[in-house]
């Protein structure tokens, strides 16, 4: 029989993840820091507007765009959170978690051999979604130094005459990242320059904790040539809905919605429904959560700090990514080894690309009680290394 | 710093200071004189232990109870409830609106023992015009605690 497979899609590595995954699942009462998902319940009176909307029959196709009455709550969100106007009707394309907007988004723009910039250590499906699109990306390898932000010097030195997209992945998983306005500007500046689009990933824009986020999308001029892609999954404790969406320039929402119209047909209609609930009435919740996550992150910097783990102070999302570079092995090592002997369970920080060895994403979705059991565990793994 | 510090209390009030420090990115000496204001403020009035009673030997029998009154010139309802509050059996005392006047929360070790308390004392007051009570059953969530709540992580052990 011949080799019925792609070429391009045997190409593309198996996440680094998956592999982790599978030791660990094998393993019985290991305490997991590994979850990219918040350990929070979607709040209840979501939930029940799931429930109210199946109970009353809304069981059939939305438009392929997405609910109006969604869309319209989008724009409601976005214009009083960065005070930026996008139009339901042509700007707006709820989609099937914001994995699939950075799919769909990178397709509707690459022609083969175009250039995508994107920033590591980040999520792990920028390089794979530009690869499949047909695109060349371009590697920015981040540094512990400058808190793992981009810097312009490093996007200067990336830019080709082909770069085409710019992925900007903050607030950041896996470092916890955040860009302030003024390191938004620099790139924005540069940006337009460069005549470059920018795919803005602000699915933990929600959860900051140095200042409300800021999108690239409210500077000047970068309305048109930003992908601003956002989601429910992390403010609202919704991954398993999986609803997120994108705003953008409506040329490009417009082919972004004939692909997922062609390989979709329109997100999960109960999910569309109970998200249109959260964002009407959901701010006080996100409020709480947020508030909890600070707390968590807080304690973990200062129990870092007492059992000698280096870490930068990050303002974003729900991770920390210590240092491990002083004890001599890989990420993967350290991180096997912590599984084997302490069964704590943390991602190396090269499942997020290469730059990322040396390090370790801890995610802080876990009650304190959790965390403090894992902090002590920690603790006296490091001291047999020492 | 105030609400969250609150917040936190609500739920957990046997804290330490330094972890209440570290999560409210506060120092020490900060948390202990909010909590001294607070406490001083009267708005923190106490700190209670919520106890699951079914799980021990202990008999405990509880009641709502509904009781219209009429209301004394002057002092509208505030002296008619301090009568009842007084009596330590009472858990608590509350005005309300609608049907009734005061809802009042009773715990006692026997169903014999409210039932005296209703008909002895609570009924021959001379403001009271009527009493409902009702029985409680069962407790499933108290405190904004969910009584019999075994959490288990459903979530997948590594995402991305």
């Amino acid at each position: 029989m011949r080799n019925f497979l792609s070429d391009k899609v045997c190409a593309i590595k198996p996440s680094g993840i998956r592999k982790f995954f599978d030791i660990v699942s094998e393993m019985k009462d290991a305490i997991s820091l590994g979850v990219g998902e918040p350990d929070f319940d979607t709040p209840w009176f979501i939930r029940d507007e799931g429930i109210y909307s199946l109970e009353r029959g809304r069981t059939f196709y939305t438009s392929n765009s997405g609910l109006k009455d969604l869309r319209c709550e989008i724009a409601n969100y976005i214009k009083r959170t960065q005070n930026i106007d996008y139009c339901p009707d042509s700007e707006i394309l709820v989609t099937v978690g914001g994995s699939e907007a950075i799919d769909i988004g990178l397709r509707a723009v690459i022609n083969s051999g175009d250039e995508v910039i994107i920033p590591q250590p980040s999520y792990v499906s920028y390089e794979p979604c530009a690869v499949l699109a047909g695109a060349k990306p371009v590697i920015v390898d981040l540094k512990a130094e400058n808190d793992f932000r981009l810097t312009p010097d490093e996007l200067l030195a990336a830019i080709t005459d082909r770069t085409k997209v710019l992925i900007l992945p903050y607030p950041n998983n896996p470092t916890g990242a955040i860009l302030e306005p003024e390191n938004l500007a620099a790139i924005a500046k540069i940006v337009k320059e460069k005549d470059i689009l920018v795919m803005s990933d602000e699915i933990y824009s929600a959860l900051t904790y140095k200042g409300k986020h800021v999108s690239i999308a409210s500077f000047d001029g970068m309305k048109d040539r930003t992908i601003l892609i956002n989601g429910f999954s992390k403010a609202y404790a919704m991954t398993g809905w999986r609803l997120g969406y994108a705003c953008g320039p409506s040329e490009i929402i417009k082919q972004m919605t004939k692909i997922h119209q062609f390989a979709i047909m329109c997100a999960p209609t109960t999910s569309q429904y109970a998200a249109v609930e959260a964002l009407k009435k959901g701010d006080e919740e996100v409020e709480k959560m947020r508030q909890s996550y600070n707390q968590r992150r807080r304690f973990l910097l200062n129990a870092f700090k007492e059992i000698g783990l280096d870490c930068f102070e990050p303002y974003g999302a729900f991770y920390v990514f210590p240092c491990i570079k002083k004890f001599n092995m890989t990420s993967e090592e350290f991180a096997t080894k912590l599984l084997m002997e302490e069964k704590v369970a943390v991602v190396p920080g090269t499942a997020f690309g290469d730059c990322g060895e040396g390090y370790l994403r801890i995610s802080y979705a876990y009650s304190l009680e959790n965390l403090k059991e894992a902090i002590s565990r920690i603790e006296r793994f490091i001291k047999k290394l020492s | 710093m105030r609400d969250e510090l609150l917040s936190i209390l609500e739920k957990n009030s046997r804290i330490d200071f330094k972890e209440l420090a570290v999560l409210l990115g506060a120092t020490e000496a900060q948390v202990l004189d909010e909590i001294s204001k607070l406490e001083k403020e009267n708005v923190i009035c106490a700190y209670h232990t919520l106890i699951n009673w079914e799980k021990t030997d202990i008999e405990k029998v509880s009641a709502l109870i509904e009781v219209k009154v009429t209301p004394q010139r002057g002092q509208g309802f505030d002296r008619i409830a301090e009568r009842i509050y007084k009596y330590p059996e009472v858990k608590s005392v509350y005005l309300i609106s609608g049907g009734y006047d005061l809802l009042v929360s009773l715990e006692e070790k026997s169903l014999k023992e409210i039932a005296a308390f209703v008909s002895d004392k609570l009924s021959t007051l001379e403001s009271v015009l009527s009493t409902a009570t009702h029985f409680i059953l069962k407790k499933y969530k108290d405190h904004g605690t969910i009584i019999n709540e075994t959490v288990k992580d459903e979530r997948e052990v590594i995402t991305p």
